[in-house]
């Protein structure tokens, strides 16, 4: 398995749901659970991205970032952590975020433009969404310099799209973690397009994934929208940090079926077969949802009923998160500082 | 008690607060083997070893990001960037990271760094080496700056700022690394963050400063004793969060003001307490608040007769003041 990963394109599921001959060897080696844990996950993130759009149509949450698409990228490298891993998310990390284990209900807050949406289970180690690109790559590092410095076995993963890595904190990054192998993994979902530039138009070299030779850390590029690829990548990288052996960069070949954001129009800037293309031939859930069915593990009844169970899930978290009582005016100067200083005070005072 | 310079304060105060808590740890560039450029950090990746005192690359907006990283992970890093003036990549990351995050995740995170920077001029250190650089930072909330301009207070108050739960700018003056001296105790003491210090009373003019400016200021007043003119002096040591109300009692003393910084004029933390002023203690004001500051050019000049043109001192400081009283 190992030697397979120094190739390009590691593959498992094909997009037709078939298995590759490496991919036979991975599988059989998966336990029902984890299979059906995949689909599972990825059919919840899909519904609760379908919903936050409609949401967003109907004034109900903010501009959002769709991630319908990424969903095997998403979950199956977030599958792959546990609770002492770091998580220093883009915004487009919905899916990161719930198999994370953040509730839903903080999710569609932050998406309301609640501050308190992140406000994240005592424990947790997911930091807020990163909004100005490639800023979560040098901050993923220090907690991998912290984990090393207190010999604590956590590993931090800096999550972040194809376009930051233009940014200069890409490569102050991939350099800092290059000298001091750190336990720290660059997960970067390509889906090809930052808002409209197109990745042939960000880099000239063709893959994200070739760069890591220039900072001498392993570079592993998956097909994105294959979850078991994915999977199997991440958990190799977080070995690989865990045990001392120092940081890996992933690039996850992905397309976003949706726009940018609610408030960008993707059919200015990709071709209509383009888009075609991914969404009804290279689906992530779809190729798993063959394979499942063809293994016996899943049935047209069971699909519905998940799909229906997912739906109340996210129901369930819409109604809580618009129960919250908007917020006292006042919370504007709340938490600037640990103290608030006089000034404060009293502008909070005169408003 | 011994007389340090202000430079061997910035070090007793860091290894102080090292010995006290292993989370402290220092980062930059030849902080390590090389001590530092200014040797601010000298000695102490021999005490501390070199995961304590972190060489790093060239690469300032990750000095910064790591900062950040390892804060919220519950180290209290100590960065240095080699010259104010190569803060600027790091702009980003300190700005749109560390200055926010403590409010955008509703108190859930926060960042207990301190970043420490050489600024200002007057040590032939030409366009690159000499730049004042806090009014970039004084309108961003979020941020503590402090700028102290002794010894004694630098070492008290880098210590709170290792031990202060945000984010700390914590600028130092590299003229007066070498040049002023003054006595430190020996034992552990902290001065409070957002607290100015009047550092000489006086009756005719006030002058509120900080930094080297400080000093010419003193020297002004000293030298105008002898022309009968007392010369109140208030050292902010602190720009964020500012002490107003040390600021309206120092003009209340003598309502002649006069604010001295070697930061640019316009922009400068001057306009700040001189709006303060003009708001609040306008009817204590018996003539127009004067701000004397470095002028609006890009840059400290490297040719020597330029850069003595550009810096403030002692002559120009008294000359100003001395107007200033006479109005």
């Amino acid at each position: 398995m190992l030697k397979s990963m120094d190739k390009m394109d590691f593959k498992v599921v094909l997009p037709e749901g078939r298995l590759t001959d490496e991919g036979r060897c991975v599988w059989k080696e998966l336990s029902r659970e984890k299979k059906l844990d995949f689909y599972r996950w990825m059919v919840q993130v899909r519904q609760f991205d379908r919903r936050s759009i409609l949401l967003q149509r109907q004034g109900r949450i903010g501009t959002y970032a769709p991630m319908a698409g990424q969903e095997a990228a998403q979950v199956g490298s977030a599958l792959a952590l546990s609770k002492e891993d770091w998580i220093f998310p883009s915004y487009r990390e919905v899916g990161v975020n719930m198999v994370a284990g953040i509730p839903l209900k903080q999710i569609l807050l932050h998406w309301m433009g609640r501050v308190e949406g992140n406000r994240f289970p005592e424990g947790s180690r997911v930091l807020p969404p990163y909004v100005p690109i490639a800023t979560q790559l040098p901050q993923a590092m220090g907690a991998a310099w912290a984990a090393k410095m207190k010999k604590e076995p956590s590993v931090a993963v800096a999550y972040f799209g194809d376009g930051a890595t233009s940014e200069g904190d890409f490569h102050e990054a991939l350099n800092f973690a290059g000298v001091f192998r750190l336990p720290v993994i660059f997960f970067c979902q390509n889906n090809q397009y930052a808002i409209s530039t197109p990745f042939r138009r960000q880099s000239a070299v063709p893959t994200v994934a070739e760069r890591a030779a220039a900072y001498h850390i392993p570079g592993i590029r998956v097909d994105g929208n294959d979850v078991v690829a994915v999977h199997i990548a991440m958990e190799q990288a977080v070995s690989r940090g865990k045990q001392g052996e120092g940081a890996t960069l992933i690039e996850a070949v992905t397309y976003r079926h949706g726009a940018h954001t609610t408030a960008d129009d993707a059919t200015r800037y990709r071709e209509a077969e383009e888009v075609e293309e991914w969404v009804r031939n290279r689906d992530p859930i779809h190729r798993l949802e063959v394979l499942l069915k063809a293994e016996g593990l899943l049935t047209d009844a069971d699909i519905r009923d998940w799909e229906e169970a997912s739906r109340q899930v996210v129901e369930h978290a819409v109604k809580e998160a618009e129960s919250v009582p908007a917020p006292a005016a006042d919370h504007l100067f709340a938490h600037v500082y640990e103290k608030m200083p006089l000034d404060l005070i009293k502008q909070k005072r005169d408003v | 008690m011994p007389i340090l310079s202000y430079i061997d304060a910035v070090t007793l105060a860091l290894r102080e607060e090292m010995q006290k808590n292993p989370r402290v740890f220092v980062l930059g560039e030849d902080v390590g083997v090389r001590g530092g450029v200014f040797r601010a950090t000298h000695g102490l990746i021999d005490e501390f070893g070199p995961e304590r005192v972190l060489d790093t690359p060239l690469t300032e907006s990750a000095i910064a990001g790591v900062s950040i990283g390892a804060s919220v992970y519950g180290m209290r890093p100590v960065a240095e960037m080699q010259f104010a003036d190569f803060i600027m990549p790091a702009v980003n990351q300190i700005i749109s990271e560390a200055a926010k995050m403590r409010y955008r995740s509703n108190n859930s995170w926060h960042c207990p760094l301190v970043i420490r920077a050489p600024y200002g001029g007057g040590v032939h250190g030409g366009l690159y080496h000499s730049q004042s650089v806090e009014k970039l930072f004084t309108g961003i909330p979020g941020l503590k700056i402090v700028t102290p301009s002794t010894p004694y207070d630098v070492k008290g108050l880098l210590k709170s700022a290792i031990q202060d739960e945000d984010p700390v700018l914590f600028f130092e003056h590299k003229r007066c690394y070498r040049l002023i001296k003054g006595e430190v105790p020996e034992e552990d003491y902290t001065l409070p963050i957002g607290q100015a210090e009047v550092k000489r009373e006086g009756t005719d003019v006030t002058v509120i400063s900080y930094g080297l400016t400080l000093h010419f200021a003193l020297q002004a007043a000293e030298e105008l004793q002898k022309e009968g003119i007392s010369v109140h002096v208030l050292d902010l040591r602190t720009l964020i969060p500012l002490d107003k109300e040390a600021v309206l009692q120092a003009v209340a003393k003598t309502g002649k003001v006069m604010i001295i910084h070697e930061d640019n004029l316009t922009g400068g933390f001057g306009g700040e307490v001189s709006a303060l002023i003009a708001e609040e203690a306008f009817f204590e004001l018996d003539a127009p608040i004067r701000r004397l500051a470095g002028p609006d050019v890009p840059a400290m000049p490297y040719s020597p007769p330029l850069e003595k043109e550009f810096m403030l001192n002692q002559e120009k400081v008294t000359h100003a003041i001395r107007e200033l009283a006479e109005f």
